[in-house]
């Protein structure tokens, strides 16, 4: 499986056709697209999180806090578009998908190179026209990131370039799904079986299936909802004799699976961390794979469970309950596999391990509180209280962003050829892990107690967890400085890495670090025994 | 990937599908003349589908693709089924 060292430039310093910037934003070698979806969504990521602070200092106290309730709403459907459409939905597939998956199939490039190009120049669109609704016209989308109608047109805020801009990020996710469908069907080097491919590739083949398949739908329904914004065609305005629950399907049958589209992909780093710093073969690969699919399949059919309390019919109701709680088995078996693997494995502790076992403990109390969820009874009780929030950001936030800390301090040393200082990462990971429990745990409790979520104001009986919930943010937020700092001074300054620092087996760990342009000199041949977790 | 063999297709199958569109096109406009209330739009569909069969079986070249492709496009035709019928669930019981 050893590949020879290529002589050439890395891809980081490499001087193409085009020089400087051009030479970045105009690349369409994958890797560099990969550093331009890093770089994009950090700093969305960082917006985001200011507008998550702000919302919390609001909620420090009863009353208003630092803004009116007008703003308030604001804040938080621009936090929630944000977060969902420019960083969890793209996050680890544009990011990681981009710099690993080729090199991983023993590829040296997508399938369509200038097409994953288009995808982050719409990506930039689509960031841009979202900005543009919170900059110009009549005040900034207020509707919550789920446009719901009937409200999404009957404000007088903002909302057309919003609707608009979340239909452009859909083209972007769209084409990436494409590239890698085709990417992994397509592009594998010679031995490389599907039952050789490792489990990130294989998230990413089944959240491939999801961008392509369920982005489409909310596609079409933005435009249906700036259809009846500005013609009044009557689908979702029940005064014109449209149906505003239809609008609710149509969101969740995308956004849903769309949960999905955000966790697989994590689940598939977090399937690569633990082996490697286990230094054992991961246990249930096969099971894994048919979990990764089954997940992919049965989280298509639940989304109903976001609409248990809108009207809809007994009969639905039972059905998504039903299949609620069968998508919690595949997950379930997931964890299991995951803790097997870590059983009388040479467990190496180093800073991508503890974001990976931080994560399993993490998207277990999201998991279980789902079921909460998904239950008939409960959810009447529960819903729309801060105990979604909660649930929500557990798995969101836990899951995804956990992993994705956990994938970029796994992957960071190949990515761009450093080492990060490691006190200073395990350091940010503990004071981030910290300010997590204290940030969203007392959610669940202020929920049960009956707190509304996307309200500025509350009863003073929440006042004691709402105030440990800021606190919580605070201490978040000075974990994640001294995360971006390490790894910003790290990647110009830190020790030069090794090309296969935690002695993985997969096929990234045997180019050198960062990877020449190419990936490979010769495309690599894997042998019978070749396989991506082959530590015995 | 190269040694792939390419099926060419005739123009003249083109162009009697072309045709055969045309002529689905005008029938589906001429079936809303006829009163078939409840049945009005299973018959524009009805025409949709054949079209839609048509298209991506002679225009994307799907009749002379690999059986896994065709599996694959099947799976995605069979998903949107589904989310059809659960939505309906919702529609017929509420």
């Amino acid at each position: 499986m050893q590949t020879t060292a290529v002589n050439g430039a890395n891809y980081l310093t490499y001087q193409g056709k085009y020089k400087g910037l051009l030479g970045w934003i105009l690349s369409t070698d994958h890797k560099r697209i990969g550093l331009l979806y890093l770089y994009s969504i950090a700093t969305m990521f960082t917006t985001g999180v200011l507008l998550g602070l702000a919302m919390k200092f609001e909620l420090l106290a009863p009353g208003k806090t630092i803004m009116e309730a007008q703003t308030y709403n604001s804040v938080f459907t621009v936090h929630g578009v944000i977060m969902i459409f420019m960083v969890v939905v793209p996050g680890l597939p544009a990011v990681f998908g981009n710099l690993m998956l080729p090199i991983m199939i023993g590829a040296r490039d997508v399938a369509f190179p200038k097409l994953n190009l288009l995808s982050w120049w719409l990506y930039v669109a689509g960031v841009f026209l979202v900005l543009a609704a919170l900059l110009f016209g009549k005040g900034s989308p207020d509707t919550g990131w789920t446009f719901y109608a009937p409200y999404s047109f009957k404000t007088g805020t903002n909302m057309l370039p919003a609707i608009f801009g979340a239909f452009v990020l859909g083209f972007s996710s769209i084409l990436t799904g494409l590239n890698f469908l085709v990417t992994i069907h397509r592009l594998r080097c010679k031995g490389m079986k599907w039952m050789k491919l490792p489990l990130f590739v294989w998230t990413l083949y089944g959240t491939a299936w999801i961008q392509l398949l369920a982005t489409p739908v909310v596609g079409i329904t933005l435009v249906l909802v700036a259809l009846e914004r500005v013609f009044g065609v009557g689908i979702f305005d029940p005064a014109l004799g449209g149906d505003p629950i239809l609008y609710q399907h149509l969101f969740w049958i995308y956004s849903h699976p769309a949960v999905y589209i955000m966790i697989l992909p994590a689940m598939g780093a977090i399937s690569e961390i633990i082996p490697t710093f286990s230094q054992k073969h991961i246990f249930g690969y096969k099971a894994l794979i048919a979990s990764t699919m089954a997940i992919a399949f049965v989280g298509y059919l639940v989304w109903g469970h976001h609409m248990f309390t809108a009207g809809m019919s007994g009969t639905a109701q039972y059905y998504f309950s039903l299949l609620t709680f069968i998508v919690a088995i595949p997950s379930a078996i997931k964890v299991f596999n995951w803790i097997s693997t870590l059983y009388k494995g040479s467990i190496n502790v180093q800073t991508p391990f503890y974001w990976a076992v931080s994560f399993i403990f993490v998207f277990m109390i999201g998991g279980l509180s789902g079921l909460v969820l998904g239950a008939l009874a409960t959810d009447v009780h529960v819903h729309d209280t801060a105990f979604v929030v909660a649930h929500f950001h557990y798995i969101v936030f836990g899951g995804t962003g956990f992993a994705f800390f956990a994938a970029i301090h796994y992957w960071f040393p190949k990515i761009f050829g450093r080492m990060y200082d490691k006190a200073w990462a395990n350091t940010g990971w503990l004071v981030f892990f910290v300010g997590f429990l204290a940030l969203y745990t007392p959610m669940f409790y202020l929920g049960m107690m009956g707190m509304p979520r996307r309200y500025y104001d509350y009863l003073e009986e929440f006042h004691g967890g709402n105030i440990l919930s800021t606190f919580g943010s605070w201490v978040l937020a000075t974990g994640f400085i001294i995360i971006v700092v390490n790894l910003v001074r790290s990647a110009r300054k830190g020790a030069p890495a090794e090309a296969n620092p935690w002695h993985g087996k997969t096929l990234e760990w045997t180019v050198p670090s960062p990877p020449p342009v190419l990936n490979f000199d010769e495309e690599p041949v894997l042998g019978e025994k070749d396989g991506p977790y082959n530590y015995e | 990937m190269s040694g792939e063999k390419h099926h060419i297709v005739p123009y003249r199958l083109y162009f009697v599908v072309l045709i055969a569109l045309l002529a689905l096109t005008f029938a589906s406009v001429w079936i809303t003349s006829i009163e078939l209330r409840d049945y009005t739009v299973a018959a524009a569909l009805l025409f949709a589908i054949v079209k839609s069969y048509l298209v991506l079986n002679y225009f994307m070249h799907l009749k002379y693709d690999k059986p896994y492709i065709k599996i694959m496009v099947g799976f995605v035709f069979a998903i949107f089924l589904v989310m059809i019928v659960i939505t309906f669930l919702d529609y017929l019981y509420r």
